[in-house]
């Protein structure tokens, strides 16, 4: 078997190209003023997906590895948000039969959110420690499979009310004082969530631990000979892939006042592949742009049901033969800058 | 093309164009919406928006001086969706009133929007009785079924007609479980036993492991506490292991014509149900279907379709009497407070709880020999009447219903 | 009559019987993506529409023409199989250089495709196929009725798995094709045309995927979605296997079936997690799998 192009081609780079913090500072004024235009749910929307597709291309686009089991952290951690918002207290079965209650009071937005979020980063932990024992198509398989398990069990958990999923559930105050139900304070909120994520991302590829992550992209057999114990660097992407996939799930969870199945199911998990595939894989920008792009379609589709897979799968085999480099890949090498 | 009909309901309906602008935007906005292209696309669909659209002819919107238009939507079964679709038809398009949303999840999303924003909601294909229980609202009516009716009217027409022993093949989710318990509460309140209960994974596929285990219960009745293609395989796999030839009846606890439809007579014969609505139980409703059946691939109406057109006149009379749809509370306190009365469903109330009252009926599919056309599927076993087909008001703890 | 565990044992067999019935399923698709994989290096995402088309194909050659289940047991893999051909020298030709992940990319696109336009045109309520008049029926086994049809789906996918071991595994033709795989350069060499042998690889496997399609239309009502979530079923016991071997996909295929069946009686709740549980335990244990090779 001979070893074949990887998925993504980046050339080594200074850490912070000009271009980079040009577009940086476009993409924040753009959503700064987005909202006087546009329907602002649709943007909560979109930002959540966008800091999805960030978290899943720090996997694909800087390891390699591709995951096709992310919602699996995006839909359990919107579901342990919204738990911990409405209802508060934790039960976890440790035996047959036998129930760790702990009784909490319903928790204010910032804590459901960081709960939802740590509950993914531990999902994580344990699917990322089965899944990294093998590579490449094996890899994708199993965080399908596993992704699958875990859907079954949301299905079956009393705390997910199975198909009706949680419902009515309270934005509350952040921090206790800024009200959240005011669509604009609520705007804010997610788009300072997904700022603080997408940089946090921006900072882990550029430091050295994410140039040690892409050498074992590029060559993991040279990266071990030279001393890195890649299995846990892989490990510890994964974790934080998880674990960023989570904050944007229990995000989401808050704004639309709602966990549903949709949200763990595996065409979630196809669909932000195929965000970042569009936007460019392995590109700091693209994920967002995709994200963007995918969901604006769905919006403007929601007529059509369900052509929208078809226009789906189109738009990846699409991807695939003809445009690899996606819509920021093919503008940057256009532009011959870093995006 | 089914494209192009689809397109062609999503564009707007103009049902009237008359200049009489009495009515607060001089338009009534009817937004139905559903599954229009999954599971219960059969059996809500399109269907619905022709339902609705037949109720606005026959009221006779336009002589009467009432702009109406209808627009359909396709909520694909997931709740985020439904909602973003609710909530931008009532922010941005002015929907007035929301009309069917099979699918239980959607419909209590759209019932806490409905609230929210002040419009009316009018359920016809969901079944969550929740929607009248403790997640009543005082801007939704339930109309057609919910699944308390349907588990009542088998389990208790079945125990007194002497099948008293049950086994359950439970779908393993909350649905599931909730349809199991009320049904097995009828049963053994009517002094029937349940013998013992499987549940299977859901979705599931191969149930044939599951109904051994309900036929070496020896069981008088199986009942199926699942729905949609679960229930669907249930019957044709139970079919095939000829577990009803050799004595036993499968009861479905949630099941439509257009179930029957799919799995051929051959296969569901002698399946027992409950429905709010035949198309061939009177002259009237042959009518219906007559003129229903043409307009939608042949699929004859379902309960669904005309709990839809029932719904929508009986919203029709409240705004006509009210001259004004913006209130959505008032509206739906105007419905509560007139008598129903419509060629299908008869007479009828709406209870404070926001249930629609009307009697249900227990069915028999008939067997291929007996079965004179297409769509000729039902035998009629037994009518629930009226004031024992749904849930007791007290029994719902719907906070509306003043202690 | 003795009990196991509370379940009378001739229950338990009967129970086990059943199991099997699923595995041959399992069997059927995991030995399809096997060759195929062992060929292209490529996961056949859309195996799982390509099962369904087979299904829709028995379906329609029995409500449009006539054409009984025989019938469709023949045409269905040969015009399926003719689709998958046509992909592979349309699409999936233009990325075999590239990194594995795309073809797993390209054909989950093909997937969402296909069911999609089949959920368009058939909606999703699924449609009635009746048992073939010869198989209808079955035999009572005293510990259990057993449906012919369900002992046919058995005998007859062992009979198509065992030929398939034994064609790649023991004849001329499989010694080509498993030396394509390990070195085509030197097989072309041979005067062997090898492009041409990676597409009819390709359209066998398809053609099995469809064959298990129609084997399943009398038992599960043919729809739309009836592929997707197998598929991923499927992908798990790849996984516990290994591609490695054409008879290691048979075994483990049937082999879960088995055990799948046993917790349908044991722990219901658990029958559709557990085939999962048992690839994450297989992966801490033997990484490459049960039958694998390690990479």
């Amino acid at each position: 078997m001979t070893q074949t192009a990887s998925l993504t081609s980046s050339p080594a780079a200074p850490a912070i190209s000009r271009s980079q913090t040009v577009a940086f500072v476009a993409m924040v004024l753009a959503l700064l003023i987005a909202p006087f235009f546009v329907y602002p749910v649709f943007l909560m929307k979109a930002l959540c997906f966008a800091l999805f597709a960030c978290a899943f291309n720090l996997l694909i686009g800087y390891v390699g590895l591709l995951s096709f089991g992310h919602a699996l952290y995006f839909g359990w951690a919107s579901y342990v948000a919204a738990h911990l918002a409405k209802v508060g207290t934790i039960q976890i079965p440790y035996w047959a039969g036998k129930w760790l209650v702990i009784p909490l009071p319903p928790l204010s937005t910032e804590l459901a959110i960081l709960g939802g979020t740590l509950a993914a980063a531990v999902l994580g932990l344990i699917a990322g420690s089965i899944a990294i024992r093998r590579q490449g198509i094996y890899f994708a398989m199993i965080t399908l499979a596993l992704a699958q398990m875990m859907f079954f069990f949301a299905v079956q958990a009393p705390f997910t009310h199975g198909e009706d999923g949680i419902q009515a559930v309270p934005r509350g105050h952040l921090f206790g004082v800024i009200n959240l139900a005011d669509q604009s304070n609520m705007y804010l909120l997610v788009l300072a969530i997904f700022l603080g994520g997408f940089l946090a991302i921006y900072r882990i590829i550029n430091s050295p631990f994410g140039e040690v992550l892409k050498g074992i992209r590029e060559n993991e057999a040279r990266a071990i000979s030279l001393g890195y114990r890649t299995e846990r660097y892989k490990l510890v992407a994964f974790v934080l892939s998880a674990t960023f996939a989570g904050l944007a799930g229990a995000t989401k969870a808050i704004v639309f006042q709602l966990a549903s199945l949709t949200d763990v199911d595996w065409p979630t998990s196809g669909e932000v592949v195929l965000m970042t595939l569009v936007g460019g894989l392995g590109t700091v920008f693209g994920p967002v742009v995709g994200a963007f792009f995918i969901v604006s379609l769905e919006n403007l589709l929601t007529h059509i049901g369900q052509w929208v897979f078809v226009v789906q799968g189109t738009i990846f085999v699409a991807c695939v033969l003809l445009f690899r480099r996606g819509i920021i890949g093919e503008l940057a090498q256009l532009l011959r800058i870093k995006l | 093309m089914k494209t192009l009909r689809n397109l062609a309901v999503l564009g707007t309906i103009l049902a009237s164009s008359s200049a009489f602008a009495q009515y607060t935007d001089g338009l009534i906005k009817i937004g139905v919406m559903n599954d229009m292209s999954g599971t219960y696309s059969d059996l809500s669909g399109q269907g619905s928006v022709i339902a609705a659209r037949m109720a606005v002819e026959d009221f006779g919107a336009v002589a009467k001086g009432m702009k109406v238009e209808i627009v359909g939507a396709d909520h694909q079964n997931k709740p985020d969706v439904g909602s973003n679709v609710v909530r931008t038809w009532i922010d941005r398009d002015q929907v007035d009133v929301v009309v069917d949303v099979p699918t239980s999840s959607v419909a209590l999303a759209v019932s806490e929007i409905a609230r929210d924003k002040n419009k009316v909601f009018l359920v016809s294909g969901a079944g969550a009785s929740d929607l009248t229980g403790a997640k009543c609202s005082p801007n939704t009516i339930h109309w057609t079924y919910d699944t308390w009716a349907l588990g009542n009217g088998t389990g208790a027409a079945l125990v007194k007609a002497g099948s008293n022993t049950w086994f359950f093949l439970t779908a393993d989710y909350a649905f599931g479980h909730a349809l199991e318990r009320d049904t097995a509460a009828v049963v053994e309140k009517n002094g029937g036993k349940v013998l013992g209960r499987v549940r299977h994974p859901f979705p599931g596929t191969d149930f044939s492991s599951f109904l051994l285990q309900a036929q070496a219960s020896k069981a008088k009745i199986i009942g199926l506490a699942n729905a949609g293609s679960d229930t669907i395989n249930s019957i044709k796999q139970a079919s095939e292991f000829g577990i009803v030839s050799s004595g036993q009846n499968l009861a479905a606890l949630l099941a439509f014509i257009t179930d029957v439809h799919a799995l051929g007579l051959q296969t569901a014969q002698g399946l027992i149900m409950t429905e709010a609505w035949y198309w061939d139980l009177n002259d009237a409703n042959r009518e219906f279907a007559k003129k229903f059946a043409p307009q939608n691939r042949g699929v004859h109406p379902t309960m669904v379709h005309a709990g839809v057109y029932s719904a929508v006149t009986h919203y029709l009379k409240a705004v006509h009497e009210l001259k004004s749809e913006a209130d959505g509370k008032a509206v739906v306190a105007k419905m509560k407070s007139m008598p129903t009365d419509d060629k299908l469903f008869g007479k009828g109330e709406i209870r404070a709880d926001g249930r629609k009252i009307h009697p249900m009926y227990l069915f028999e599919v008939k067997k291929p020999s007996e079965s004179k056309a297409p769509w000729d599927y039902y035998k009629l076993r037994a009518t629930i009447p009226a004031d024992q087909a749904f849930r007791p008001l007290k029994d719902g703890g719907c906070p509306l219903v003043g202690g | 009559m003795f009990e196991i565990f509370g379940i009378p044992s001739q229950a338990l067999f009967g129970q086990l019987l059943l199991g099997l019935i699923n595995g041959s399923f399992y069997a059927l698709l995991s030995l399809g993506l096997a060759v195929i994989f062992g060929m292209l290096n490529i996961i056949n995402f859309a195996h799982g529409a390509q099962y369904m088309m087979g299904a829709f194909v028995a379906y329609f050659l029995l409500s449009s023409a006539g054409l009984n289940y025989w019938v469709a047991l023949i045409v269905a893999p040969l015009a399926i199989g003719a689709f998958g051909v046509l992909i592979e020298r349309v699409l999936l030709k233009w990325i075999y250089r590239l990194d594995h992940l795309y073809g797993l990319l390209l054909t989950f696109g093909l997937a969402l495709i296909i069911e999609g336009v089949f959920r368009n045109y058939f909606g999703s309520s699924g449609l009635p196929y009746r048992v073939p008049e010869l198989l209808q029926g079955g035999q009572n086994l005293g510990f259990m009725f057993l449906p012919n049809y369900r002992a046919w789906v058995v005998v007859f996918s062992l009979i198509v798995c065992l030929t398939t071991w034994f064609v790649i595994e023991r004849t001329k033709l499989g010694s080509y094709l498993r030396a394509a795989t390990e070195n085509p350069a030197l097989v072309r060499a041979f005067g062997i045309n090898v492009p041409r042998m990676i597409t009819l690889t390709y359209g066998f496997g398809v053609a099995l995927a469809a064959l298990a399609g129609v084997m399943a239309a009398p038992i599960y009502n043919v729809s739309p979605q009836m592929g997707a979530h197998l598929i991923i079923v499927v992908f798990a016991v790849v996984v516990i296997g290994g591609m490695g071997s054409i008879m290691g996909a048979i075994v483990t295929g049937f082999g879960l079936g088995l055990i799948e069946g046993l917790t349908k009686v044991f722990f219901p709740e658990a029958s559709n997690t557990v085939i999962f549980i048992i690839m994450a335990i297989v992966l801490l244990i033997r990484p490459a799998g049960l039958f694998g090779r390690s990479t």
